[in-house]
């Protein structure tokens, strides 16, 4: 190998000058320090390098192999959206000033991704009608664990209680971060028309202090929730009312939970403009009351000036992160999903304030399209009657992983059989209707639903 | 630059957590010292607790934050807290500029008198910090 | 109005925002419009308020003159130690875009997913092979997040054998994360002092050893950049009195090739994907924090898992004694796609080359800088190097100083302040990225400040002279947080 490789710049000859100037005669000797049982005795068994054309046509063969239906016929929800991202925000993130950078310690050479969070920040408040936000967590899951977590912090109720109606996945990240912490969650349940019953989370309050009350709205089923009546019984127990939001292009229709009394908004931000990629990266995003301000996990970039009086950005309040406070600290989380979150302020920027309002009714629009027509379906019926958003569950008259089998075959993924979270739930489907399912997809959905018994 | 140069008022009490104690009859005021407004650096948001709780001598009962750290306060004595100073929310930087003045941070009613005589007196506390810093 | 001027800085987009202005145009609606009065108005709001109201041609232009205002590792070298800021291959980018990959929906059944899995798949077993662990999991989305996915694993397993324990030993030259997730996990944390190497203190640590300590975490190559030589005794004395070991894998470039955690007797360690395997930064993530581990801790990893059954690849989600998830679906898999075009790229050698030349970089920049600055300990380094500033004691310049001077050279900053057991702290981390004429212009900017702090040290003191903005009040910033955009008619 007496050339560099195209990634590693110095070549044989460079090593050797390099060497020479250390006064050392080989690179092996740099590794002196390396204990001689634990030094490898030959190369690692893996395939040898491949070129660049090798290494596109190898996985452009693996992207293949996935034998996906077309976008236009699937009609998957459950924590993820598929919605047209415009071309300006894959553009704009493929600036090598954005994606190859470092966290914005140093902000005199980082004002570009500063200022750009602290749109984003600001962005987030302005949906969920709440006072303050920060630059990003992992994912909708992980956010409401944070949240939880700061629940407890700040109000010491040693229980959080939780609708059955939230994500089964959310519900599972917060059993397991508080699994170690002695902080039991109780579950309450939902009423006939598929949405959460206020009064039984009043009953599950009623049993003992608690830090905090969690729904998801619109929740896992696609229900909305009554926001208000969840706020009035947190407040009555001293609770704090946790949302969580996993399709926020929801919030161009529906209220910012802020406004109708949550203390706290988390959520999945990814259908602003970020790729669905099989699950991540995402986007966690959580917006509070400004009491909470000094409790916020994560990072947070606050206005400020120069010397010179030109206004800037920095990350402030550090000294709530792990690199200060160490094990005080209201987190341990350190790389978020900066570049993600970039994605989303750019898809709000363009979408904005008119776009936004216009996709979510589009969504809601051909989403309540879907659901008439399959209610009319052959055999099928709708088990909630709680209004919806973009997403709704239908009972079908056979089991719903059967059905999603043999549509399959027939180039189609109708939706998500329950039975994959809900042991019982056979023969109920979750679909989800997004602007980009066209009519003629979703007459076909309906018509294949209809014959399927 | 030695560390024992800085003020140290001769009538104070001080803890090995750099807390400064003035007593008068039976209420003590509690500051921290000029070492420790120094080592925080600009003080940015003071956490106190409120008038009515109980302060153990040696706990923890609130914390001073800067920029790049958080350090917390510990009580000199024993006793409930009378009162804090509320000027300290709108400019926490009193505490740099005035630390055994202005910049108090509260005062309490003393449970125990004899508590006193585990803190040190001003030479000592010179002589501690002089040690810390080597 | 105020005439232009190239200096001029970049006004918010809520400051840009002109009422009745569009960025996008939808199709038009296809099915009917529902009634607006089908859905409750408690339930709705007309409009996002405040939100902005921009063209596309404004957004582009918005974003592109923000990104100018940024320094990025393809303009030039970014030496911040631990964090391997290595060049991010295009190839890759263009790889993780296939629709294949980046159009895949996470709830498509698995038999239309096959690519993906397969890819899962196959990075889990190369990181087995890179790193000699018996299996990966590539849940965690982030370092931090791998650590605290590990130490819950240590908890269940402890548990499981009647106790849980109740203290995790970290050394004080740890990264911040390692208590912090500790201290999520439920444990208490101890610190551990090092040696006059910078190392962890082998006697301290029997010592210290007992049946109450669940774990020690400890970084190799160490903060500092100096392989821990005696971890096998280490894990020997940890194991003898039924604790494990974990490594916290940062700093792995330094020694890919070369050896492997797995034959150190480290029963779980983390690595990340964003350092390591090339992934960009992102200007703070997204990255992927994978946690390998050995066959005694399998039983806890988090679900659901990718298995190869015959020829088709599958997810199981049954693991009676798994900890659950650490986040929903399976992980940052973007990041996979990268990391995995990156192994493919390199291939054994190339792995080799790029830890040999990790490490000769940074003994090059070691050699040509010792005589300027102070080496607080004389080690030898392996990937990066620490210097402090006591050189430059009696100018009165500091390495905040240093840092914010370099940036006029043309460089970022290397880690400042840390480790924590060295004051003054310079952690400089080149990489394998860099060019002998590249590291060779740093070493002239470094001297050059050196000489600055004695003939000029003002100069210095109020550096930097050239960037966008110049330093910051963050003590004005920290006092009175305006962390959000608020319209002028509203109250504060």
């Amino acid at each position: 190998m007496g050339d560099g490789h195209r990634y590693i710049p110095a070549s044989d000859a460079d090593r050797d000058a390099m060497l020479r100037e250390i006064g050392v005669a080989r690179i092996d000797d740099l590794f002196a320090s390396i204990p001689a049982p634990l030094r490898l005795k030959g190369p690692l068994s893996l395939s040898p390098a491949m070129s660049e054309q090798e290494l596109w046509a190898e996985m452009s063969r693996r992207a293949r192999d996935d034998r996906q239906p077309d976008p236009g016929a699937q009609f998957l929800g459950g924590g993820a959206y598929r919605h047209y991202s415009p071309a300006v925000v894959d553009h704009l993130v493929s600036r090598t000033e954005f994606y190859s950078s470092y966290t914005p310690y140093q902000p005199e050479v980082s004002q570009g991704t500063l200022q750009a969070i602290f749109e984003y920040q600001t962005l987030i408040c302005q949906l969920t009608e709440l006072e303050i936000s920060n630059a990003s967590l992992y994912d909708g899951a992980s956010a409401l664990a944070e949240a939880v977590l700061m629940a407890e912090r700040t109000t010491h109720g040693g229980r959080v209680v939780v609708s059955d109606r939230v994500h089964p996945e959310y519900l599972e990240v917060c059993r397991t971060y508080l699994a170690n912490l002695d902080l039991p969650i109780t579950t309450f349940g939902h009423r006939d028309d598929g949405s959460s019953d206020p009064e039984a989370a009043r009953r599950a309050l009623r049993e003992g202090k608690a830090s905090a009350v969690v729904v998801q709205q619109p929740n896992f089923f696609g229900c909305l929730e009554e926001i208000e009546a969840f706020a009035a019984a947190a407040r009555e127990a001293k609770a704090q009312l946790i949302v969580a939001v996993a399709e926020p292009i929801s919030l161009g229709l529906l209220k910012g939970p802020g406004r109708q009394g949550a203390d706290v908004v988390v959520g999945e931000g990814h259908s602003f403009g970020v790729p669905l990629s099989y699950g991540g990266p995402y986007l966690g995003f959580i917006a509070a009351r400004q009491s909470f301000l000094r409790n916020m996990p994560g990072r947070i970039v606050g206005e400020t000036r120069d010397v010179d009086g030109r206004r800037g950005y920095v990350l402030t309040l550090s000294t709530r992160e792990q690199h200060i406070r160490r094990e005080k600290a209201t987190s341990n989380i350190c790389t978020n999903e900066g570049l993600c979150a970039l994605m989303a302020s750019i898809f709000l920027a363009v979408v904005g304030k008119n776009g936004l309002r216009d996709l979510a009714a589009h969504n809601h629009a051909k989403s309540a399209y879907a659901r008439n027509r399959i209610a009319a379906a052959k055999g099928c019926s709708l088990p909630y009657t709680a209004p919806t958003f973009n997403e709704f569950t239908v009972r079908l008259p056979v089991p719903a992983d059967k059905a999603v089998r043999t549509l399959l075959d027939r180039g189609m993924v109708p939706g998500i059989p329950l039975s994959r979270y809900f042991p019982g739930m056979d023969r109920d489907l979750l679909v989800c209707v997004t602007e980009t399912n066209p009519r003629a997809e979703i007459d076909r959905l309906a018509d294949e639903l209809g014959r399927l018994d | 630059m030695s560390k024992g140069n800085g003020i140290y008022p001769e009538d104070l009490k001080y803890t090995k957590e750099h807390e400064w104690l003035a007593v008068n009859g039976g209420v003590g005021t509690v500051g921290i010292t000029h070492y420790a407004q120094s080592e925080l650096g600009d003080i940015v948001y003071v956490e106190l607790p409120a008038a009515g709780s109980p302060v153990v001598a040696g706990e923890e009962f609130g914390t001073v934050e800067s920029v790049k750290a958080v350090s917390e306060i510990f009580a000199p004595v024993s006793g409930e807290v009378l009162g804090v100073n509320t000027a300290l929310a709108t400019s926490p930087e009193t505490i740099n500029k005035d630390p055994y003045g202005d910049g108090w941070l509260l005062k309490l009613k003393l449970a125990d008198s004899k508590e006193l005589d585990a803190l040190m007196t001003a030479a000592e506390y010179r002589k501690y910090i002089e040690e810390e810093a080597n | 109005m105020q005439p232009r001027s190239l200096r001029d800085p970049e006004r918010l987009l809520f400051e840009l925002s002109r009422p009745g202005r569009r960025g996008v145009a939808l199709p038009p609606l296809d099915v009917p419009a529902p009634d607006r009065a089908a859905l409750d108005p408690r339930y709705t709001r007309d409009e996002v308020e405040g939100f902005p109201e921009l063209s596309e041609t404004e957004v582009v232009r918005h974003y592109t003159r923000l990104s100018r205002l940024n320094y990025a590792i393809d303009l030039g070298l970014y030496p911040l130690g631990s964090c391997t800021m290595k060049y991010n291959p295009k190839i890759h980018e263009k790889v993780a875009r296939l629709p294949g990959f980046a159009g895949a929906h996470p709830q498509l059944p698995a038999g239309a997913a096959q690519g993906c899995l397969r890819l899962m798949h196959d990075l889990e077993r190369a990181l087995c092979s890179i790193c000699g662990m018996d299996r990966f999991t590539l849940q965690p989305a982030a370092g931090a997040h791998g650590e605290l996915a590990g130490i819950m694993m240590v908890r269940a397993y402890h548990r499981e054998r009647g106790n849980p324990r109740q203290v995790v030993l970290i050394p004080d030259s740890a990264h911040g994360t390692n208590p912090a997730s500790a201290h999520i996990a439920g444990y208490r944390v101890e610190q551990l002092p090092s040696n006059e190497r910078g190392c962890v203190d082998l006697g301290a640590l029997r010592r210290r050893m007992s049946e109450d300590i669940a774990l020690l975490m400890l970084t190799n190559p160490n903060t500092l950049g100096v392989f821990e030589g005696e971890i096998q005794e280490i894990a020997s004395v940890i194991h003898a009195r039924g604790g494990l070991l974990y490594m916290d894998g940062a700093n792995l470039n330094a020694f890919v090739g070369r050896a492997r955690p797995g034959d150190m007797g480290v029963d779980l360690h983390h690595l990340n994907l964003h350092k390591t395997f090339s992934t960009p930064h992102g200007g703070g993530g997204p990255g992927a924090g994978p946690v390998g581990v050995m066959r005694s801790l399998e039983p806890y990893l988090p679900v659901p898992t990718v298995e190869k059954e015959g020829e088709v690849y599958v997810l199981r989600h049954e693991r009676p004694k798994s900890i659950g998830k650490v986040r929903s679906f399976f992980g940052n898999f973007g990041m996979f796609v990268r990391a995995y075009a990156y192994i493919l790229a390199l291939g054994p050698d190339g792995l080799r080359r790029m830890s040999e030349t990790a490490v000769l970089n940074a003994n090059y920049l070691r050699r040509k800088l010792e005589s300027t600055y102070h080496l607080p300990y004389d080690a030898p380094s392996l990937h990066e190097v620490v210097f402090s500033d006591r050189h430059l004691e009696d100018t009165g310049v500091h390495t905040l100083d240093i840092a914010k001077r370099l940036m006029d050279y043309g460089f970022h900053p290397p880690t400042i302040y840390f480790p924590l057991i060295v004051k003054g702290a310079m952690m400089i981390e080149p990489t394998e990225s860099e060019s002998r004429e590249e590291l060779d212009a740093f070493i002239l900017a470094m001297r050059r400040i050196a000489e600055e702090a004695r003939e000029d040290p003002d100069l210095v003191r109020t550096a930097p002279h050239t960037t966008p903005v110049r330093r910051l009040d963050e003590v004005g910033a920290a006092r009175n947080p305006v962390i959000r955009w608020t319209s002028p008619q509203k109250p504060r």
